[in-house]
């Protein structure tokens, strides 16, 4: 544990440069996503093949991808941009399915609404579609922000510098502590954005009073006995006042 | 670059050999495959006694949260530190992270059992066995195939990951290339990985179409399979 105390100043820049390549690609992703599940909402044609295509891109290595996106894009493979444009690739991957489940949960009679009120498409993009697509967007986001993090350590292997760095400093130089340091590092940080992420859904969807947001990704599954939960019901259960 | 790549590949004598492209292919395939199943004998009935009896579901929810969250070059430069520089580090490492999606897959497979026939077969008669036999997993088959492609997909995605760590697989090309400076050997590795993943995506996407498709007549297949 001595090795921690004497490396602070190190850990402290490793991790803000994790979070400097961390934060562009899920910025980056969701920037992308967004429009593209809308797409991928409105249009059937496109649906299928879109969501096939992030699905067969999600099965990459990421380190495969690290060494052959800089020869395709011309990027520096050691640069930020490298690893900030994979790991956006990854965190589309993840993300359009999830934007799309977003806007198909968004009540019918509510759309048809806006549209009665004579909202163009463009507004009602802004103020119902993408308010109320939300709470289901942000389980993903969470998603992505975790595993987005936990990816940036495979950057180290080619040398970007991150937390990562200290599992392949700490595995050459056999420091164990280096290496779990890194771990918790990693963790902590994983954990701490999650946690800013759910803080953040609250205060962008202040109608949904209870803290249990769909949770729609992943594998968890409907309580037993309960009815089979349709996007639509879902989502009036977290946005009657 | 990616013609040099390209070249490297289309060079019959890169195949053969103890080193060769062919040995690595081999290596990875037959690593992935023991650590899926070493992980399946673990993770499956504890996902499917989750299922069947409602208990303990935090676990799998927690399992998952935590294989995401935490870092696979940790995990496996720890192991590799732990117990030396042989297949025996990524081995284990590999297992611990291809437990959680197993897990899942299986739960929810069992889990995903329409209620209202589980409750009809229970009052037709029907012990705790045969409801999880005849029901439960039949039923469940499709997720647990999901699940079990989704493991696959994984692990041999991380086993080119671990060859950082030991002296096996397709990743070997990676890091020798990148040590080497040798670019269309890094690059050729990255291409065969990628083709690797995409065909056994594709395969197992077929798979599970299939037994889609068939479930009624591989139902018994879901039973034996455990």
């Amino acid at each position: 544990m001595t090795w921690v105390g004497n490396n602070l100043s190190l850990m402290a820049s490793l991790f803000l440069a994790h979070v400097m390549l961390a934060l562009p690609a899920v910025a980056l992703s969701v920037a992308v996503a967004i429009p593209l599940g809308w797409l991928a909402h409105r249009s059937p044609t496109i649906r299928g093949p879109l969501l096939q295509v992030v699905g067969l891109l999600y099965a990459i290595p990421s380190l495969a991808l690290f060494l052959i996106v800089p020869s395709l894009f011309g990027l520096e493979m050691r640069g930020s941009a490298n690893i900030i444009v994979v790991l956006a690739i990854y965190g589309v991957a993840i993300l359009v399915r999830t934007v799309t489940d977003a806007f198909d949960s968004v009540p019918a009679d509510v759309l048809q609404a806006a549209d009665a009120c004579g909202y163009s498409l463009w507004r009602r993009f802004w103020s119902v579609d993408l308010p109320l697509s939300l709470p289901v967007t942000m389980a993903g986001v969470r998603v992505v922000v975790v595993s987005t993090i936990s990816l940036v350590t495979v950057g180290s292997v080619i040398g970007v510098r991150s937390l990562g760095t200290l599992f392949t400093d700490g595995f050459q130089r056999g420091i164990v502590a280096e290496v779990v340091a890194g771990l918790v590092l990693t963790v902590l940080l994983a954990l701490a954005m999650d946690g800013l992420c759910v803080l953040a859904g609250h205060m962008l969807t202040p109608w949904t009073k209870s803290s249990r947001l769909p949770r729609r990704v992943g594998f968890i599954g409907r309580s037993r006995g309960a009815l089979p939960a349709t996007p639509v019901t879902t989502n009036e259960e977290g946005s009657v006042p | 670059m990616i013609y040099d790549a390209l070249a490297w590949l289309a060079d019959v004598s890169n195949w053969v050999g103890d080193a060769g492209i062919w040995m690595r292919l081999v290596q990875h395939l037959a690593v992935t495959m023991a650590v899926v199943m070493v992980s399946a004998v673990i993770a499956m009935p504890i996902g499917i006694a989750i299922g069947h009896t409602g208990r303990a579901r935090a676990l799998v929810t927690l399992s998952s949260g935590a294989a995401r969250a935490l870092p696979t070059l940790g995990l496996l430069t720890l192991f590799g530190l732990a117990l030396g520089i042989g297949l025996t580090a990524p081995f284990l490492a590999l297992v611990v992270l291809a437990i959680p999606p197993l897990l899942a897959g299986a739960y929810s497979g069992v889990e995903s059992a329409d209620p209202a026939t589980v409750d009809a077969a229970y009052a037709i008669g029907m012990t705790s066995m045969q409801v999880l036999r005849h029901v439960e997993l039949p039923a469940g088959f499709p997720i647990m195939l999901g699940g079990l492609r989704t493991t696959v997909l994984q692990v041999a995605s991380t086993a080119t990951l671990a060859a950082y760590t030991a002296d096996f697989g397709l990743g070997r090309f990676l890091f020798s290339g990148l040590k080497t400076n040798r670019y269309e050997v890094m690059i050729g590795g990255a291409l065969l990985v990628v083709a690797l993943t995409l065909v056994l995506d594709v395969a197992l996407a077929a798979l599970q179409c299939v037994a889609t498709r068939e479930k009624r007549v591989n139902g018994d297949g879901a039973v034996s399979g455990q």
